[in-house]
């Protein structure tokens, strides 16, 4: 079972000089329990899925094509009261910054107390329940940190409470938008172990973001591998860490041999560019940076798929 | 937080001081002794010298300044020339009147002004917006005395909704705040379009802040993230405009009060240099000065009653 099934979704934003493709026929599945890694370099469209599936797109943002299920529903149907219904609730979101992510004027009490508004317990229970989170990420004294104001903490801090309030409504789905991409390499390791923990306690699924290919190794079940707005590969991470079948994707393992265990922070460098996704080429969207590039990568190639691995690369095609 | 306040408490007393030391010495470099012109041309040099004698006038002019101070921060402005009344007591009894105006005026701009700057911000680029975004600048636009004046005319003489001169019957409440509304709304119809433009700038950088997009994604209402999450934050600038727009205020109190033949300080100054009363002027610049004053070192206390990152950073 699939908690989240993307289909052929395309987005395009309204830009200056034309419209630009951020997502083109993207297809990710989201299977029960699974934490499902996202990799792509910066640009290319990570944040926009997120926001499509959340429906919080910018103003100049639309979804041109295809479908987004979730629990029995297309998100890309769902009205405004349905949409806010499920956001905090099913699906729960931490962004990549937790600097700016809490309102600096608004206690964490006070934070967390309104994302509970639905729950219908009363005051003193929605209390006691953000003091457990609180507890449950290890902030320590929790009691006096409700009291407190964002601006107070440190950001792995402030990530952990970020975290508390996107799991307090036990969603059935986390998205985490690069979780520790703003904070110190050491404080890594303990909030990943942390999301995880929290993760398998609850019993949701997970689409993690991520440029850090060695903690989408550790821990993803499934990989996605993106490229301007493009799905190029995905497939379990045994299949996408050891058997690489599209040549972005070797080449961004291949930048670091061992690069599975390696603690890589940052997405290898490839030469060449992204392309004009306001221009979009015909065909294979790799093409230009591709070293295997032939006549043939002008057509767009269908995708292979095979136990789950899925690749769109013609050196595959039969 | 006491911190913070009892260090702008005794930066605004220092501000106030620099003031009276600015007013001693314009007074000090006017042509003319104060005398002569208290007793006007008939008198004899023998009442002139009595007179600066008396006033502390033939003392070194560092000493008289101390005097000033000391005296001024006591409470004692001197008298006044036409009835020898105390200046502080003529001042302090038309402050009230100037309060209330200002106050009035006050709640004009805010009652209106930030509904309106928030309703704007959501809504925006629409026809509503535009419309509202033209007549903010218009009203901006407009002195203050020119809408006293056609409020005037409008409300009050050709349509007789609302009373035209004086402050209402005195003990009568509800007659006096009758008084009230036009020469409230003249004080503060200009501040109505300056907050509404503040309110609807801050609201909508607000609005794309990373928190608001948190909000959203919790799923919080549009009306919780509205008024809650980004209105109590984009409000923090116009509490400071307001702070320093009093100023303005004051000066627009000082039109309305004529036109509408209300009693007040603007009124009392007005008076007051129509018959070269210059204890009685410089006496009520001071009383202003320190008014401005003081309700900006509010305005700064209520930022950083609302704002904890102000709160706790001083
Ligand atoms: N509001 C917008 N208007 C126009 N173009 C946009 C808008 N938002 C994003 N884009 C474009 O869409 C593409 C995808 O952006 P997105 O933010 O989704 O990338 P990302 O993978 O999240 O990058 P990063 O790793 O830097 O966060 C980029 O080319 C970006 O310039
Ligand atoms: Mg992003």
């Amino acid at each position: 079972m699939n908690v989240l099934e993307i289909r052929h979704l395309s987005v395009s934003f309204a830009a200056e000089g034309g419209s630009l493709q951020a997502l083109k026929d993207v297809s990710i599945d989201v299977p029960e329990h699974c934490i499902v890694g996202v990799v792509g370099e910066s640009g290319c469209g990570k944040s926009t899925l997120i926001n499509s599936i959340l429906r919080l797109l910018p103003d100049n943002g639309s979804i041109d094509a295809g479908s987004i299920h979730f629990e029995e529903q297309d998100l890309t149907q769902a009205g405004r009261p349905k949409m806010q219904d499920i956001r905090g609730q099913r699906i729960s979101t931490v962004f990549q910054d937790p600097m700016d992510a809490l309102n600096p004027v608004l206690s964490i009490a006070d934070q967390m107390l309104h994302i509970q508004y639905r729950s219908g317990l009363g005051r003193k229970e929605k209390n006691a329940r953000s003091l457990d989170m609180l507890r449950r990420v290890r902030i320590p004294d929790p009691e006096s940190a409700l009291k407190r104001y964002p601006h107070e903490f440190s950001g792995g801090m402030k990530q952990r409470i970020a975290i508390a309030m996107a799991m307090m409504m036990e969603p059935a789905l986390l998205i985490a938008d690069e979780p520790t991409t703003a904070l110190d390499a050491t404080l890594e390791v303990a909030i990943i172990k942390l999301m995880k923990d929290l993760q398998s306690h609850i019993g949701c699924s997970m689409l993690f973001i991520s440029h850090h290919l060695g903690l989408i190794a550790e821990l993803c079940d499934q990989v996605v591998v993106m490229y301007a707005g493009e799905v190029l590969e995905r497939g379990t991470a045994r299949q996408i860490f050891h058997n690489p079948w599209h040549p972005y994707t070797e080449r961004l393992l291949d930048c670091d041999p061992g690069s599975q265990s390696s603690r890589m922070r940052h997405l290898p460098t490839i030469p060449g560019e992204i392309p004009d996704l306001k221009k979009r080429q015909e065909g294979c969207i790799f093409r230009s940076r591709c070293q295997f590039c032939e006549d043939i990568c002008h057509a767009m190639p269908d995708e292979i798929q095979s136990n789950g691995h899925h690749v769109r690369c013609h050196r595959r095609s039969p | 937080m006491l911190i913070y306040s009892l260090k702008r408490l005794a930066l605004a007393v220092l501000i106030v001081s620099a003031a009276m030391f600015l007013l001693f010495t314009m007074i000090y470099l006017i042509p003319g002794d104060p005398a002569s012109v208290a007793l006007g041309p008939r008198a004899t040099d023998a009442m002139r010298e009595a007179l600066l004698i008396k006033m502390g006038l033939d003392q070194p002019v560092w000493i008289q300044f101390w005097n000033f101070f000391t005296n001024a921060w006591q409470g004692n402005l001197g008298n006044e020339i036409l009835s020898n009344r105390p200046v502080a007591d003529v001042v302090m009894e038309q402050l009230p009147w100037t309060l209330a105006l200002i106050a009035g005026g006050m709640v004009w701009s805010i009652a209106l002004g930030i509904p309106l700057g928030c309703w704007t911000a959501v809504k925006r680029g629409g026809l509503a917006d535009r419309a509202i975004g033209v007549l903010s600048i218009a009203v901006i636009a407009v002195p203050s005395f020119v809408v006293a004046i056609y409020a005037l005319l409008i409300f009050a003489v050709s349509l007789r909704w609302l009373p035209a001169i004086g402050a209402g019957d005195p003990g009568n409440l509800g007659d006096q705040l009758l008084h009230l509304v036009l020469p409230s709304l003249a004080v503060g119809l200009g501040w109505v379009g300056y907050i509404a433009r503040m309110v609807r700038a801050s609201m909508l950088e607000v609005l794309e802040a990373p928190h608001i997009r948190t909000a959203r994604a919790f799923g919080l209402t549009d009306r919780q993230i509205t008024y809650r999450y980004a209105l109590s934050i984009a409000i923090l600038p116009t509490v400071t405009l307001l702070g320093v727009g009093i100023g303005q205020m004051l000066s627009s109190a000082v039109f309305a009060e004529i036109v509408f033949a209300r009693p007040g300080v603007g009124k009392l100054v007005y008076d007051a240099i129509l018959t070269r009363n210059y204890p009685l002027v410089s006496g009520a610049v001071l009383v202003t000065t320190a008014l401005f004053i003081a309700i900006n070192l509010i305005a700064d206390l209520v930022v950083g009653y609302l704002d904890p990152r102000v709160r706790s950073r001083l």
